[in-house]
C-alpha cells in the first residue's frame, strides 16, 4: 500500500491544480456543517450565559428581543426609550436593585454604554489597567476595544455623531480613558462604558459652555433679562470635560425625564422577582419587564429551526458534491486509459488500478481532513469573536 | 526459449487472423522479426508475453506453457521472466526517470523493491547514459533518452527473455545504432534471449537470425 500511496502522491503532486480543486471541494463540504455547528453551539453558549446571568430587564413596551439584544449584547437596534423614572420606580418598590443602561451612541464603531458603577459589580467586571469611572466625561473601555483601537489609560476617545449629515447635531465628546477592563469574553469586551450622565452629555442633554454672564465675545448675547440670558450659536460649547470646565456642565429639565434604553433589575430574591414581574404584567404601566433567558430561548428555538433546514440543504449539497466527485474520478479513469493500459502491460492488475485510485482518494481525503481540522481549530479559537461579529453584532 | 506450435489468434470483431504453424527461438539467441505493418508482429510479442491468449495452439516460453496459464499466473510469469521494451515507451509523465524504472516493483507483488534493486537501477541507468537524469521527469527527456529508460525498466528484473517492439522506431539513425548496441550488450550481460520487431533493415545483420512474417499466413479468419 505504501508503494501505491507513493505513486498516487506523485500523480497528485504532478496534477496540482486538479488536486487542489478536489481537496477544496471535499474540505468545503466537510467544513460547512462542522463550522456552523461549532458557531451555533458557541452562539448558544454566549447568548444563554449572558441571558442566564441577567435576571430581569425593564424597558419600553415593544419588541422584547430588541430590548434584550440591546440591553445585554449592545446591539445597534435601539429599543423605544424609557426615562429615569423607571429607575426611581424600581428603587421605590424595594424589591430589586436597578442598573440603568443607555446604549445608543458609538465611539469609533464600539457601543457607548451609559450606566452606573453597579453594572461593573453585577457583571463582575474588574479593571485591568487604570481606575474606575470617577468623573463626568471619562470612560472605561473593554479589553477588545483597547486592543483593536490601540488605546490605553490616558488616551482619549471621540464619540461618533449619530449621523454625519446632522450638521445641527451635538458635537462629539472627547472622553478620557480612565481604565481598561479585564477581558471577560463577553460583549463587555467590545464596549465603551461611561457614567449615565456622560451618555447624556454625548446626546447633548447635559452640556457645558462658557459663562453667558461673562462671555469673551459680547456679541453672542442676543437677549439679557434679570432672569434669563439668550445667546446665539457662536457661544463656545465644551467638547471635552476638564477640571476647569466641569462646573459649567448642567442639566436642562428634570433628571427624571432623562432617557434610558433599559434597566437591569436585580431582585433581592426569587420571591421579589416574581412579585416584580406581576407588577409589570399590566401593560398600562408603560413598561415591559422581561426575563432575558426566556426571550433568548425563543430566539434560539428559531435559530435551531433554521439550522435544521440549513442542515438539510448542506446534506443535499454534500450529496451533490460527492456525486460530482465520483463523476470526476470516473471521467479521470477514462482520460487515464493510456496510463492504465501501461500499468497493465508492465505487470499491473485490476487490483493495482483499484489500489492506486484508492490511494489517490485517501490522500485527497487526508489533506481535506487536515485542512478541515485546521479550519475547525481556527474557528474554535476565534468562535467567541466570530459569534459576536456574525450573530450577535 | 520460445516454442510456438500451431498458433492461431484473432482479435474479437476484427478480420485479422494470425496463424503460425511453428516458431522457435533458442536461448541467448538474438532474433529480429520483420514484416509489413499489420502482419501481426506486435501480436506475436504480446502472445509470447502472455498479454494476449491464443485461440488455438500453444505458446511455450522458458519451459512454461504460457497459453495454458490463468490471468494472474500469466502476469506473474511475464513479470519474472520477460522484459518488454515497447515502441511507444509506455512511461508515466508524472514519475521521474528512476521511479519509471522502478515502477514494476511498485505495482506488483511478484517483485520486491529493495535497496539492492535501487542500486542496480541506478547502475543500469548509468550504463545507459541517463545516470544524471534520474530525478528528472520523463517529459523532459529526448526520444532516445526515453527509450533508454524503457530499456532499463525492462532489464532491471534480470529477465531471461527480452521482447522489443520496434525499440528503435522513434529514434534518429545515430541513436538507433547506439540503443541497439546497448540492448545487445545488456542481453549478453544478462545471458538473455532477444526477440525484436523492427522495420530497420540496416540493423538486421547485427541479429543472429531474421524471421520474415511474410512466411506466416495472416489474413481473414
Amino acid at each position: 500500500m505504501i508503494d501505491s500511496l507513493y505513486i498516487a502522491w506523485k500523480y497528485l503532486s504532478f496534477n496540482r491544480a486538479r488536486t487542489a480543486t478536489l481537496v477544496a471541494c471535499v474540505t468545503l463540504i466537510a467544513i460547512l456543517p462542522l463550522a456552523l455547528q461549532l458557531l451555533l453551539a458557541e452562539s448558544e453558549r454566549q447568548l444563554l450565559s449572558r441571558a442566564e446571568s441577567t435576571p430581569l430587564l425593564l424597558g419600553a413596551p415593544g419588541s422584547a428581543l430588541d430590548l434584550v439584544m440591546n440591553g445585554l449584547y449592545f446591539d445597534d437596534e435601539v429599543p423605544q426609550l424609557i426615562s429615569m423614572m423607571a429607575v426611581e420606580s424600581l428603587e421605590a418598590s424595594g424589591l430589586a436593585m436597578p442598573i440603568p443602561l443607555y446604549v445608543r451612541f458609538k465611539a469609533r464603531r464600539f457601543p457607548i454604554v451609559g450606566t452606573t458603577l453597579d453594572y461593573f459589580d453585577f457583571r463582575a467586571l474588574t479593571i485591568a489597567e487604570g481606575r474606575q469611572l470617577a468623573q463626568l466625561g471619562e470612560c472605561v473601555i473593554g479589553a477588545e476595544v483597547a486592543a483593536r483601537l490601540g488605546i490605553t489609560v490616558g488616551d482619549s476617545l471621540l464619540s461618533s455623531p449619530e449621523t454625519v449629515f446632522d450638521l445641527a447635531g451635538v458635537y462629539p465628546l472627547k472622553m478620557q480613558v480612565a481604565g481598561v477592563l479585564q477581558r471577560s469574553h463577553t460583549p463587555d469586551d467590545l464596549a465603551v462604558f461611561v457614567d449615565i450622565k456622560t451618555a447624556w452629555v454625548v446626546q447633548g442633554l447635559v452640556h457645558g459652555h462658557e459663562d453667558v454672564t461673562r462671555p469673551q465675545d459680547a456679541s453672542v448675547i442676543i437677549e439679557r433679562t434679570d432672569a434669563n440670558v439668550v445667546a446665539n450659536a457662536r457661544l463656545v460649547e465644551y467638547t471635552e470635560i476638564t477640571t476647569e470646565n466641569i462646573d459649567s456642565f448642567h442639566f436642562h429639565g428634570a433628571p427624571g425625564d432623562y432617557p434610558l434604553s433599559a434597566v437591569i433589575a436585580v431582585p433581592d430574591d426569587a420571591k421579589a422577582g416574581t412579585i416584580l414581574r406581576g407588577r409589570y404584567l399590566d401593560g398600562d404601566a408603560g413598561y415591559q419587564l422581561v426575563v432575558p433567558e426566556t426571550v433568548i430561548d425563543g430566539l434560539l428555538a428559531n435559530i435551531f429551526r433554521i439550522k435544521h433546514m440549513l442542515d438539510a440543504v448542506i446534506l443535499v449539497v454534500g450529496v451533490a458534491t460527492v456525486l460530482a466527485l465520483i463523476l470526476v474520478f470516473a471521467l479521470s479513469i477514462r482520460l487515464r486509459q493510456r496510463e492504465i493500459h501501461t500499468v497493465f502491460r508492465i505487470g499491473g492488475s485490476r487490483l493495482t488500478i483499484v489500489r492506486l485510485l484508492a490511494a489517490e482518494i485517501a490522500i485527497i481525503v487526508l489533506f481535506s481532513g487536515l485542512l478541515c481540522m485546521a479550519a475547525i481549530v481556527l474557528v474554535h479559537q476565534y468562535s467567541n469573536e466570530l459569534v459576536r461579529t456574525l450573530f450577535i453584532g | 526459449m520460445i516454442e510456438i506450435d500451431s498458433l492461431g489468434f484473432a482479435y474479437p470483431e476484427a478480420e485479422f487472423f494470425l496463424r503460425i504453424p511453428e516458431f522457435t527461438v533458442a536461448s541467448r539467441e538474438k532474433v529480429a522479426v520483420i514484416g509489413p505493418s499489420g502482419s501481426g508482429k506486435t501480436t506475436l510479442l504480446n502472445l509470447v508475453a502472455g498479454i494476449l491468449v491464443p485461440r488455438q495452439g500453444r505458446v511455450h516460453c522458458a519451459g512454461t506453457e504460457v497459453s495454458a496459464l490463468g490471468d494472474a499466473a500469466r502476469r506473474d510469469f511475464r513479470i519474472s521472466t520477460i522484459g518488454f521494451v515497447f515502441q511507444d515507451f509506455e512511461l508515466l509523465d508524472y514519475l521521474s526517470v528512476l521511479d519509471n524504472i522502478l515502477h514494476p516493483y511498485r505495482i506488483t507483488g511478484a517483485l520486491r523493491l529493495t535497496a539492492a534493486v535501487r542500486e542496480r537501477a541506478v547502475s543500469l541507468a548509468g550504463q545507459m547514459d541517463i545516470g544524471d537524469k534520474l530525478t528528472r521527469g520523463v517529459g523532459h527527456l529526448s526520444q532516445g533518452e526515453k527509450q533508454r529508460v524503457a530499456i532499463c525498466r525492462a532489464l532491471l528484473p534480470g529477465p531471461k527473455l527480452i521482447l522489443a517492439d520496434e525499440a528503435t522506431g522513434n529514434l534518429d539513425p545515430r541513436n538507433k545504432g547506439h540503443i541497439l548496441e546497448l540492448l545487445f550488450e545488456s542481453v549478453a550481460a544478462h545471458d538473455a534471449t532477444l526477440l525484436a520487431v523492427t522495420h530497420d533493415h540496416e540493423l538486421l545483420p547485427q541479429f543472429d537470425r531474421v524471421v520474415d512474417f511474410n512466411d506466416f499466413r495472416t489474413g481473414a479468419a
